[in-house]
């Protein structure tokens, strides 16, 4: 396990590195410059300011400067913000991000669980079709035409919550939170039923009833554990996505999310801001599937960690 | 997840800040009490004592910086303008008038040197702002470290030697301005500049106060608590790169009298179905409206228009790739400036305020001394007319010796813009007969850069201006000039902008008079450019906001009259 552990690491870096390499260059081949008054200026002005942010060096130059930096925890300032450190800018807008993500997440999972084994469980009965339609709600109404339907009902109709903006507390979290749950529910609810479906039909749990187990028994002991590891497959990559911001959610809302920043950064070509974001998702999404791979041995113990060459 | 504790922590931390702020709120009440009773110098109506003067706006976009050496957008420039004075002021009739300024300065016969005299005032921390605080930011914009874009790009060719300076010939110490003493600011001028005065109130002019500048070092304008006001009110609880700040009445203010608010809350919201809800809700006075919402409101009693000092055009490139273009032909030109129905576009296509151009110099822009337009200078030029334009695309089309052509319009990618160029495509299919139009639509930052390389026919582009006088617009299309890159060249057109800022620069009538002649040619007899529209804004607004001014250029609103009447 330890040498599994070590060698995953090592290769996590690596990814990290290419990742970090590829964007870079890539955002150097977009079209247009982070100075935004660029076509105002005369040539010798512009290099003044592009000497200034270290623009006029060659590109791998910049290349090599960054990645040292970035050795040293180092993401520079942005250019959108003046003055403002990308380190910083990541974690202000972070916050409301994971607080979104997570409620939304285990709101979205919770009930979805509960759907697709009710759904299994109960199959082709009225409980199925009902469970199948809301999944298919969840899966084909995109997030920001929910998101605007609960706005106007729950916020300017009923006036229970409020309408958008991060001010009222975590009363403000909560329609975007049942707006992101949307997603990860259909996807839970359809994985759960459908695997439960196939588990409930195996032998062992044929044994497990024929031993007198009851049907709640072999329904959360036995199926609903085998049911869960397809599930965590796709979580891991669900949750990375849901954490780090949702660009459509939070705009919609008004929420100082990181998600937005990510869009923004690139539409102005703010290079500090695409490279902190993209390498912040990246590491994120890279420890999550770490994490995801460790769990199938916690979950189902037939997932050796341990190579076959070792 | 054993991230969802801190979650709580976090929400459970604004919750608690949100009764700390609402506590705060209580205070300001007071505070607008004492003011209401105090104000009734101005004929502006009374305000009633017991109404809160609280105004609740939204900004589409964040503040990236709020340092006047480096603010190059429109919230900053708008932020600006209302918590920092500089030597004039935009009036409520969009004048500008002396405001740190005592009065009119003396200028030298020559129109070079202007000596300011400044009125008593302070800085939000009680220091007098002094000449010195000029001469330093003046300076500091032009300091090659401070990598200023907007310092060098408006005081280039205006005060002295600031174009040198910006070409890293001199030291940006030789900038021909010069604190005579506390009070008395001396600044010398390359040439005479007829619109100087009305440049003393853009941002890129306003003072700094170096010990607190050189004091505050990396920090200085890092958020709200590292910068110092002298205008109308201060900005509070700005964290540098967040969603919401406040504008709090400067108490230091010289002026503060005048002012009615007490407070001013801003969001930022991007999303106009947001904006419309928040408003209808009326956590929000004012909501800008786009797209469908602008004629979903269209009969509204809270819309409000405006007309912006923005207008559109076409550009026509005379020389792609080294070769010259059918556009190159200036009947090909003028046929296309009149092909197509400006009003059914500002009215129907775009329906949220513009208003179909004329004329490349905005309406409500510049006025001469009896308050005329300068827009009624040359009248309607470049008007739809379908017989004129294909009598002069038949002219055209037989000089080039070809019976079809094709061109490309470039536009941008945004709903309205995709909307606006299928218009175009079939108006001048229809009425132009052999004409092929082919649709490039992209984003903003690649049509610049396809701008940049006159990699284009047709580009619909536009432009707001940077100071008060037609010559914003008009130095555009001086033959080789850093914006026009459709190889556009006419000596005469070039002759008649030396003499408006050269030999006419002090005649004020026969300035006027060559800059309309110009803004004829580059329109109406060379067709270098087709203008389409005068960019509108439709906004709901309640009712009880009252004297709110907004500008034609630099920041684009003063609250330093408004009040809150009726609630």
């Amino acid at each position: 396990m330890a040498k599994y552990i070590t060698r995953r690491v090592f290769y996590m870096f690596i990814t990290f590195f290419l990742i970090a390499t590829a964007t870079f260059f890539l955002m150097k081949a977009l079209p247009g410059s982070p100075i935004s008054s660029a076509s105002k200026l005369s040539p010798t002005q512009l290099a003044v300011v592009e000497a200034k942010y270290g623009l006029d060096q060659p590109i791998p130059v910049q290349y090599a400067k960054y990645m040292l930096n970035l050795a040293q925890g180092d993401l520079g300032n942005s250019f959108q913000f003046k003055n403002a450190s990308v380190t910083d800018l990541i974690i202000d807008r972070l916050g409301p991000s994971m607080l979104l993500g997570t409620q939304g997440l285990v709101l979205g999972v919770a009930i979805g669980i509960l759907l697709g084994m009710i759904a299994a469980l109960r199959q082709n009965t009225i409980w199925d079709y009902g469970s199948t339609f809301v999944a298919i709600i969840g899966i084909s109404i995109p997030s920001f035409v929910f998101a605007t339907f609960l706005q106007y009902w729950l916020a300017v109709e009923w006036k229970i919550f409020p309408v958008g903006l991060w001010k009222d507390g975590w009363v403000s979290s909560v329609l975007p939170s049942i707006a992101l749950a949307m997603g990860p529910l259909a996807t839970a609810s359809r994985f759960i039923r459908t695997e439960m479906i196939e588990v409930l039909s195996s032998d062992y749990i044929t044994l497990a009833k024929s031993k007198g187990a009851t049907g709640f028994e072999v329904a959360f002991k036995h199926a609903f554990r085998n049911a869960l590891i397809p599930l965590v497959t796709v979580l891991g990559p669900l949750a990375a996505g849901l954490l780090t911001g949702s660009l459509v959610i939070e705009q919609i809302f008004a929420i100082p999310g990181i998600g937005e920043q990510f869009v923004k950064s690139i539409m102005s070509n703010d290079f500090s801001i695409i490279m902190g974001t993209t390498l912040f998702f990246s590491a994120f999404l890279i420890v999550v599937i770490f994490l995801v791979d460790v769990l199938y041995g916690i979950i189902d113990p037939r997932i050796r960690l341990s190579g076959g060459k070792d | 997840m054993k991230n969802s504790k801190l979650v709580w922590l976090l929400s459970l931390l604004l919750v608690v800040g949100l009764f700390l702020a609402a506590c705060g709120g209580d205070d300001d009440k007071e505070a607008t009490k004492d003011t209401d009773e105090k104000e009734g110098t101005t004929e502006e109506p009374e305000v009633v004592a017991d109404e809160e003067q609280v105004l609740n706006l939204i900004q589409t976009a964040e503040i990236p910086t709020m340092d006047s050496a480096l603010v190059t957008d429109a919230v900053g420039f708008d932020l600006l303008n209302n918590v920092n004075e500089g030597l004039y002021r935009l009036s409520q009739e969009n004048i500008a008038v002396p405001a740190l300024s005592d009065g009119e300065p003396t200028v030298s016969e020559d129109g070079l040197v202007y000596t300011f005299t400044l009125r008593d005032s302070n800085w939000s921390d009680g220091t007098p702002v002094t000449a010195n605080d000029f001469e330093y930011s003046w300076k500091r914009a032009m300091n090659p470290d401070t990598a200023s874009e907007y310092g060098p790009y408006m005081m280039s060719g205006v005060i002295k030697n600031a174009t040198a300076i910006s070409n890293g010939e001199m030291e940006y110490t030789e900038l021909g301005i010069k604190a005579i003493d506390e009070k008395t600011l001396e600044v010398t001028l390359e040439k005479p500049i007829p619109y100087f005065l009305s440049l003393m109130s853009f941002g890129t002019f306003l003072p700094q106060k170096e010990e607190f500048v050189t004091a505050q070092g990396e920090n200085y304008a890092k958020n709200s608590e590292s910068l110092l006001y002298n205008g109308p009110f201060t900005l509070a609880n700005w964290d540098g790169t967040g969603l919401s700040w406040q504008l709090l009445k400067n108490e230091q203010y010289w002026d503060k009298e005048t002012v009615k608010l007490t407070e001013i809350n801003y969001d930022v919201v991007k999303e106009t179905a947001t904006a419309v809800n928040l408003y209808t809700n009326g956590e929000k006075d004012r909501a800008g409206l786009s797209g469908e919402y602008a004629m979903q409101y269209a009969a509204d009693p809270e819309l409000l228009t405006e007309l912006e000092t923005s207008v559109f055009y076409f550009k026509y490139n005379q020389e792609r790739g080294g070769e010259k273009t059918p556009l190159a032909n200036v009947n090909i030109r003028e046929a296309i400036s009149k092909a197509f129905n400006k009003e059914d576009l500002a009215s129907v296509v775009l329906a949220n305020g513009s208003t179909a151009a004329y004329s490349f110099i905005p309406k409500d822009f510049v006025f001469d001394e009896d308050g005329n337009d300068f827009r009624d200078a040359n009248g309607d030029m470049a008007v739809f007319n379908v017989e004129e334009a294909k009598a002069a695309w038949e002219k055209g089309l037989s000089e080039l010796g070809v019976t079809e052509l094709s061109l490309e319009i470039l536009g941008g990618d945004t709903e309205l813009s995709k909307k606006m160029d299928e218009y175009f495509k079939s108006q001048l299919e229809t009425n132009l007969p052999g004409l092929t139009i082919t649709l490039k639509e992209v984003p903003f930052n690649v049509r610049l850069d396809l701008d940049t390389n006159q990699d284009y026919d047709i580009q619909v582009a536009g432009w707001g201006p940077d100071y008060q006088d037609p010559f914003t617009f008009l130095s555009l299309w001086e033959t080789d000039g850093g914006n026009n890159q459709m190889s556009y060249s006419n000596p005469e057109y070039d002759q008649l902008l030396q003499d408006i800022n050269g030999s006419l620069a002090q005649d004020i009538p026969a300035r006027w008079e060559a800059m309309a002649k110009a803004e004829k040619m580059i329109v109406d007899q060379d067709f270098a450019v087709g203008p389409i529209y005068q960019r509108g804004l439709m906004f709901l607004q309640k009712p009880y906001v009252k004297g709110v001014i907004a500008h034609p250029f630099g920041g684009d609103y003063s609250y330093k009259w408004a009040y809150i009447e009726g609630k």
